[in-house]
C-alpha cells in the first residue's frame, strides 16, 4: 500500500455509483479513498475491484455532480475503519460515522475495521436467557434470547416502527449489575421515523445508553451499505470488550438491499431473483451473524432487524433469505391492524426458534411451554374454525368450535393487543394466558399437564 | 524468475487473478499476497491464473506475490479426526480459538491433525506380510467408538520390513514396507486431493436400510446405508432440525456433519449437545463418532464452496476402513451459491438464475462419492457413505436450479412443507409428494428380518393418507357430515396416522428417537384401531362412538411408551379390542 500520498486525477469513467481510476499503483481491494471535489467539498469512496492499474471505486456519497475532469482521487491505504468508544453513547451519528448532533467530536479509543472477522463458530456461547419485553406476544409465545436475531417482517405503513422502539425502552430495563445499550441504525428511512425513534430514547432517557447512526431517504442510498457494519462494528466492542447486553436494531434492511442491488447493476453482475445479487444472503449473513454471545464475555448482542416486505410478500428475497439465517421472525399482519389491534402480531406464523432454550423453571416459570402450546393451538382451531364458517356457514360449526372462535377473538383483544406503554413482566402474561384458556372446558386443554392445570386454572 | 511465485494483477472480492505461475496446475493451492492468503486455482487461461481465496481479501493488490504450493487442496488423514471441528478447508476452528481467539483471523494456520496428541498404534499385520493398496496395517484406538485403520495408501504396495507397537503422534512411522520404488516408512497420517474420489474396489448396490429412529422417514420413506437423499423445504420447514436428528440417531458408526453457510449458533448447539447424548446402541456420548465441517454463512465463500468436499474426502476415508459413514450436509444450496458467486466473478456464461451450466454435474459428481462399496485392501471389506443434502429453496420453490438438479440424482426426497410446519406438524416431511427409491429393498429386507406384516402395514397406512387427502377436497366442498361413514372412520384413521404416529417431535427425549420395534407396533396399534371401529360400525355401533372415546387418549399418548416397555402395545391392543366390543354390545 505504497499509495498514501499519492493523488490520482485519472479518473476515466463515472457510472451511476461507480468511478473507475487509472494509472494507480498499489491500491488494494477494500481500500479507502478520499475523492475532492473542485469546490473543496470530500466524498468517500472504497475500492470494489482493482485490476492491474485501474481500481473500481464505489462512491458513499453518490457520483452526482462529480467529472472527471475535477475530481482527485487519493488512496488511504486502509479498509473502512470507526473510532470507537465509550463516549459513543448517547450520540448520533452519519453512515460514516460522523456525529451528526451537537456534541464534541468523539476521541476514539480505537480503530476497528467496520467489516469484522467472523466469529469462530467453536466459541460461540449457545443464546438461551430470556429477555423480558413486556409484549406479551413476543415474552409468552415467542420467546426472545439474548443473542438472538429476531427479525419483523412487516408491511409499509404498519406500526413496526412503534413496537422495535418499544421493545427497545421495555428490554433493556436495568437489573443489577448488568449493562444494557441500544444500538439503532436508520438505514434510509424517513425523517419522521428516524425523530420518532431518537425522540422516543430521548423521553424515556434510553438515549444516555443508546448510539444511533442514521441514514435518511434522501441520504446518499450507497452510505446505506457501511451504516449497518459501522453500527455492528459498535455493538461489538460495547459488548465483547465493555461487557454491554447490547441490542441492535436495525430498520428498514429492505433500503439496505436495494442498495445493494444498484451497486451490484452499475457493475452489471448476472442478477438473481428480482434484479438481487446472488450474493446477497451471504451479504446480509454478514450482518446477521454478528449477532450471538461468545464463551467467557459477558456481553451479548441481539438483533432485531426490520424489514418491510414488499407487496406483503414473504417470499420475496429479503424477507426470504432473512428467514434462511435469522433465528425466526415475527410477523406484522395487516388485518389486525386494521382492526387496530396494536402490537398486531400475527402469532401463527411468527416463530422464535430459540424460545425453548429461554423459558421454564428458573427462567420464566414451569408452565411457560405447556401455556404457549395451549394458546398457541387453542387460537390456531379458532382462526381455523372461523374460516370454516366463511366457506360453510356458521351452522356448520359445532359447539366447540363456537367456543373456540370466541377464544379466539378474546385472545386478540385482550392478549395481542396491549398499550404502547404496557410493560408486562412475564407473570402477567401468563396470567392473561391462563383467564383466556379458562374459556375453554378444562378437559379441551390437552397440551397443558394436569399438575399445572391443578396449579394455575383461575379459581372462580 | 522464479517459477514458483508469480504476481496478483486483478482481486475482485474472493477471486484473484494471477500472472507469471507457468506451470502450475487446476486446483493447485497457492498463497496469496502479503497477508499469506489460502487459494486455489481454479481457472488457467493463458498467462491468466484465476485463484478463488479462501479468506477476505481486503488489502489485496497488484503486484503482490503469489506463491505455489505445489499440491492441490487436500486433506490430512489419520487419527485425530474424530471430535474435531474444521473450517470448509479443514483448518482446526479449536486450535485457531486457542491461539487465535474468537474471530477468525486471516493468515491464521493449525495443522489439522494435532501433533500433540499421542496415539498408540497396535500392528495386525507383520514382518514378511504381502500388503497392498487399502490393507490394514494396525489400527488406533481412536475414540471411545472408533477404532481407527491404518491403511496402506492408495498405490502402494509391498513386503513389511518392519511394524511393531509404537505410540506417538500421527507423524510416527509405524511400518517399513519395501515396495517396487524402493523402501518407504508409513506413518498414521495421508493427505488426499479433496476434489478426487478416493478409490474402492467396486461399487455394489446398497442393501439394507440405514435405521434412523424418525418415524416417517423408517416407515415410510426409508435411506439405505449408502443411499443418497435430499431435504428440500422453505425457511424454517425443519431442514436442520431433520439432519440433526440424523446425526444423533442414525445407526451410523461414523457422522461427518458439514454446516456449509447456515448459522454458527447450529454448530454450537451439536457441539454443546452431541458431548452429553448417548448413542442408543454403544451407550457412548454421539460425540465420539461424529466430525464437524463448519463453514457458516459469515465466513468466505470459496472456503464454503470447498467444505462439502473436505467433508466428503473425510467420509470416504472413514468408509474405506470398512465403516458405514453418514454425512450430512446443511445447506448444499449454500454451497451452489458459492459456485455462483465465483462463477460469475470469473464472467462464466450463466446458466438458470445465475447458476454456471455445470451446477447440475458438480451435485451429481458429489452425490454419486456417496454409495455402498468393497473397499480396497484384500479382506474386501465393504463400507458405505450415506450422503444427506438439506437445500433451502428461494421463496421454497422446488422448481429452482438446485432443487432440481439435486432430484435428478438422488434416491429419497423428503419434501418438507411449509403448510404442515406453520401447523407445526414436525418433522413436515410432506407424505404425498416424499418418495424413497429404496422402499422396494427395504420392505423385502424387513418383511424377511422384521414382521412379514412391515410392509403390508406400510402400505394401508399410505393408502389411507392417499384416500384422505381425496375426501379432505370433498370435505372443504360440502362438510365432514355429508361423508360416508366408512370415510369418516378412514379419515380418523388418517389423523391418528398423522398426529400419533408421523408427528414426532425431536425436543421430546421420549420421542426424538424411535425403535423399529416401537414404530412397527405403534402404526399396528393404530391400524388395529382401524379394523375394530370398521367392523363394529357395521355391527351397529354408532359413529359417535366409535369416534370420540377413552382410548383415542391412549392411543395418542402410546408414543411416549418407553421403549424398555414395549409389553404395554399388547395390553393395549387388547383394551382397543375390549372397548370398541363393548360399544357394540
Ligand atoms: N421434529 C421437530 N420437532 C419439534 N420442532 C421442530 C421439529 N422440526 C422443526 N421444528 C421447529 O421448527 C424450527 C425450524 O426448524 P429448522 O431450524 O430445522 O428449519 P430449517 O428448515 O433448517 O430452516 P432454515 O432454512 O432457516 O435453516 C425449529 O426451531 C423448531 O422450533
Ligand atoms: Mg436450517
Amino acid at each position: 500500500m505504497a499509495s498514501i500520498s499519492k493523488e490520482y486525477r485519472t479518473v476515466t469513467q463515472i457510472a451511476g455509483p461507480l468511478m473507475f481510476v487509472e494509472g494507480v499503483e498499489g491500491v488494494t481491494y477494500g481500500e479507502l479513498a478520499d475523492i475532492k471535489l473542485q469546490n473543496g467539498s470530500l466524498r468517500r469512496g472504497r475500492v470494489l475491484e482493482i485490476n492491474g492499474d485501474k481500481a473500481m471505486v464505489q462512491v458513499f456519497e453518490g457520483t452526482s455532480g462529480l467529472s472527471p475532469q475535477d475530481v482527485k482521487v487519493k488512496f488511504l491505504a486502509k479498509g473502512m475503519e470507526l473510532g470507537v468508544s465509550l463516549d459513543m453513547l448517547g450520540r448520533v451519528f452519519d453512515g460514516s460515522g460522523r456525529p451528526i448532533d451537537d456534541g464534541p467530536s468523539i476521541i476514539p479509543e480505537k480503530y476497528l475495521n467496520v467489516n469484522g472477522n467472523p466469529v469462530n463458530p467453536y466459541v460461540r456461547d449457545y443464546p438461551n436467557e430470556f429477555i423480558q419485553t413486556g409484549i406479551s406476544t413476543i415474552d409468552l409465545l415467542n420467546t426472545l434470547v439474548r443473542g438472538q436475531k429476531l427479525p419483523l417482517f412487516s408491511g409499509s405503513g404498519l406500526p413496526h416502527s412503534r413496537l422495535a422502539a418499544q421493545i427497545a425502552r421495555q428490554a433493556t430495563v436495568l437489573k443489577t449489575g448488568e449493562k444494557f445499550a441500544v444500538v439503532f441504525a436508520a438505514i434510509g428511512i424517513t425523517f419522521e421515523e428516524a425523530e420518532f425513534f431518537v425522540a422516543d430514547f430521548r423521553r424515556t432517557g434510553a438515549i444516555e445508553r443508546s448510539v444511533v447512526f442514521i441514514n435518511l431517504a434522501d441520504d446518499p442510498p450507497i452510505e446505506r451499505i457501511a451504516l449497518p457494519r459501522m453500527a455492528l462494528t459498535a455493538a461489538e466492542y460495547l459488548a465483547f470488550e465493555k461487557g454491554m447486553h447490547v441490542l441492535v436494531i436495525m430498520t428498514d434492511l429492505t433500503n439496505y438491499c436495494e442498495a445493494l442491488r444498484e451497486i451490484s447493476a452499475a457493475r452489471r453482475e448476472v442478477p438473481g431473483r428480482r434484479g438481487y445479487p446472488g450474493y446477497l444472503y451471504t451479504d446480509l449473513a454478514t450482518l446477521y451473524e454478528r449477532a450471538g454471545r461468545i464463551k467467557g464475555k459477558t456481553g451479548s448482542i441481539t438483533q432485531i432487524p426490520v424489514l418491510t416486505m414488499p407487496e406483503d410478500d414473504k417470499t420475496h428475497p429479503v424477507p426470504d433469505l432473512t428467514g434462511y439465517i435469522t433465528e425466526g421472525q415475527i410477523i406484522i399482519n395487516r388485518g389486525l391492524n386494521a382492526r387496530g389491534i396494536y402490537p398486531p402480531v400475527d402469532v401463527l406464523p411468527s416463530l422464535s426458534r430459540l424460545k425453548d432454550k429461554g423459558i421454564g423453571a428458573g427462567k420464566t416459570r414451569e408452565d411457560h411451554a405447556d401455556v404457549m402450546n395451549q394458546l398457541y393451538s387453542a387460537y390456531a382451531r379458532g382462526k381455523n374454525a372461523k374460516e370454516l364458517a366463511v366457506v360453510l356457514g356458521e351452522s356448520a360449526l359445532s359447539d366447540a368450535d363456537i367456543l373456540f372462535v370466541k377464544f379466539a377473538d378474546a385472545f386478540e383483544d385482550k392478549f395481542v393487543r396491549q398499550g404502547e406503554d404496557e410493560n408486562r413482566t412475564i407473570e402477567e402474561s401468563l396470567s392473561i394466558g391462563w383467564d383466556l384458556l379458562a374459556m375453554i372446558p378444562r378437559n379441551e386443554l390437552k397440551r397443558i399437564r394436569d399438575a399445572f392445570i391443578e396449579k394455575y386454572y383461575p379459581k372462580k | 524468475m522464479n517459477e514458483n511465485r508469480g504476481e496478483v494483477v486483478k482481486v475482485s472480492g474472493p477471486l484473484v487473478i494471477a500472472r507469471g505461475l507457468t506451470g502450475a496446475r487446476m486446483f493447485e493451492m497457492v498463497r496469496v499476497g502479503e497477508a499469506n492468503l489460502f487459494g486455489e486455482i481454479i481457472e488457467i487461461k493463458g498467462n491468466d491464473y484465476s485463484i478463488q481465496v479462501y479468506e477476505e481479501t481486503e488489502g489485496i493488490g497488484p503486484g503482490q506475490p503469489v506463491i505455489r504450493t505445489g499440491e492441490p487442496l487436500s486433506v490430512e488423514l489419520g487419527p485425530g479426526l474424530i471430535k474435531s471441528i474444521y473450517d470448509g478447508v479443514q483448518r482446526p476452528l479449536d486450535a485457531l480459538a486457542r491461539d487465535f481467539g474468537e474471530y477468525i483471523v486471516r493468515g491464521a494456520e493449525r495443522p489439522a491433525l494435532d501433533r500433540s496428541k499421542k496415539w498408540n498404534f497396535i500392528p495386525v499385520a507383520k514382518v514378511g506380510d504381502r500388503v497392498e493398496q487399502g490393507d490394514i496395517l494396525g489400527t488406533v484406538q481412536e475414540s471411545a467408538l472408533v477404532v481407527h485403520k491404518i491403511m496402506m495408501p492408495p498405490g502402494k504396495s509391498g513386503i513389511i520390513k518392519k511394524i511393531e507397537t509404537v505410540t506417538g503422534n500421527v507423524d510416527t512411522e509405524v511400518a517399513v514396507i519395501e515396495g517396487q520404488e524402493g523402501i518407504f516408512g508409513i506413518t498414521m497420517v495421508q493427505r488426499w486431493p479433496v476434489r478426487e474420489s478416493r478409490p474402492v474396489k467396486r461399487k455394489v448396490m446398497p442393501t439394507e436400510p440405514m435405521i434412523t429412529g424418525q418415524r416417517v422417514i423408517d416407515m415410510l420413506f426409508p435411506i439405505a446405508k449408502g443411499g443418497t437423499a435430499c431435504v428440500p423445504g422453505p425457511f424454517g420447514s425443519g431442514k436442520t432440525v431433520v439432519q440433526h436428528q440424523l446425526a444423533k440417531w442414525a445407526d451410523a458408526q461414523i457422522v461427518i456433519y458439514v454446516g456449509c453457510g447456515e448459522r454458527g449458533n447450529e454448530m454450537t448447539d451439536v457441539l454443546m449437545e452431541f458431548p452429553h447424548l448417548k448413542d442408543p446402541a454403544s451407550g457412548e456420548p454421539l460425540m465420539e463418532r461424529t466430525v464437524l465441517v463448519a463453514n457458516t454463512s459469515n465466513m468466505p465463500v470459496a472456503a464454503r464452496e470447498a467444505s462439502v468436499f473436505t467433508g466428503i474426502a473425510i467420509a470416504e476415508y472413514f468408509r474405506d476402513m470398512g465403516y458405514s459413514v453418514a454425512l450430512m450436509a446443511d445447506s448444499t444450496s449454500r454451497w451452489a451459491e458459492a459456485m455462483r458467486e465465483i462463477s460469475g466473478r470469473l464472467e462464466e456464461m450463466p446458466g438458470e438464475e445465475g447458476y454456471p451450466a455445470y451446477l447440475g454435474s458438480r451435485i451429481a459428481n458429489f452425490y454419486e462419492r456417496a454409495g455402498s462399496v468393497i473397499c480396497l485392501g484384500s479382506d474386501d471389506r465393504s463400507g458405505a457413505i450415506t450422503v444427506i443434502g438439506a437445500v433451502s429453496p428461494p421463496g421454497g420453490d422446488f422448481s429452482e436450479p438446485v432443487v432440481q438438479a439435486t432430484l435428478r440424482v438422488v434416491k429419497v426426497f423428503w419434501g418438507l412443507d411449509d403448510k404442515l410446519a406453520f401447523s407445526r406438524h414436525f418433522p413436515a416431511v410432506n407424505w404425498l409428494t416424499s418418495y424413497s427409491l429404496y422402499q422396494d429393498m427395504v420392505d423385502e429386507c424387513s418383511d424377511c428380518k422384521f414382521d412379514a406384516q412391515w410392509s403390508i402395514n406400510r402400505k394401508r397406512a399410505m393408502d389411507i393418507l392417499q384416500r384422505e387427502s381425496e375426501l379432505e377436497e370433498l370435505v372443504r366442498l360440502v362438510g365432514i357430515d355429508a361423508l360416508p361413514h366408512e370415510d369418516r372412520l378412514l379419515m380418523q384413521a388418517a389423523k391418528m396416522i398423522r398426529e400419533d404416529f408421523l408427528h414426532q417431535n425431536a425436543f421430546d427425549e421420549r420421542d426424538a428417537c424411535t425403535s423399529l420395534d416401537k414404530q412397527f407396533s405403534l402404526l399396528k396399534l393404530i391400524l388395529h384401531y382401524f379394523d375394530k371401529v370398521n367392523s363394529s360400525y357395521s355391527d351397529g355401533a354408532t359413529l359417535e362412538s366409535l369416534t370420540s372415546n377413552d382410548v383415542l387418549n391412549d392411543i395418542a399418548r402410546a408414543k411416549l411408551i418407553s421403549e424398555e416397555a414395549l409389553d404395554q402395545f399388547e395390553a393395549l391392543e387388547q383394551k382397543i379390542t375390549n372397548t370398541i366390543c363393548a360399544i357394540t354390545w
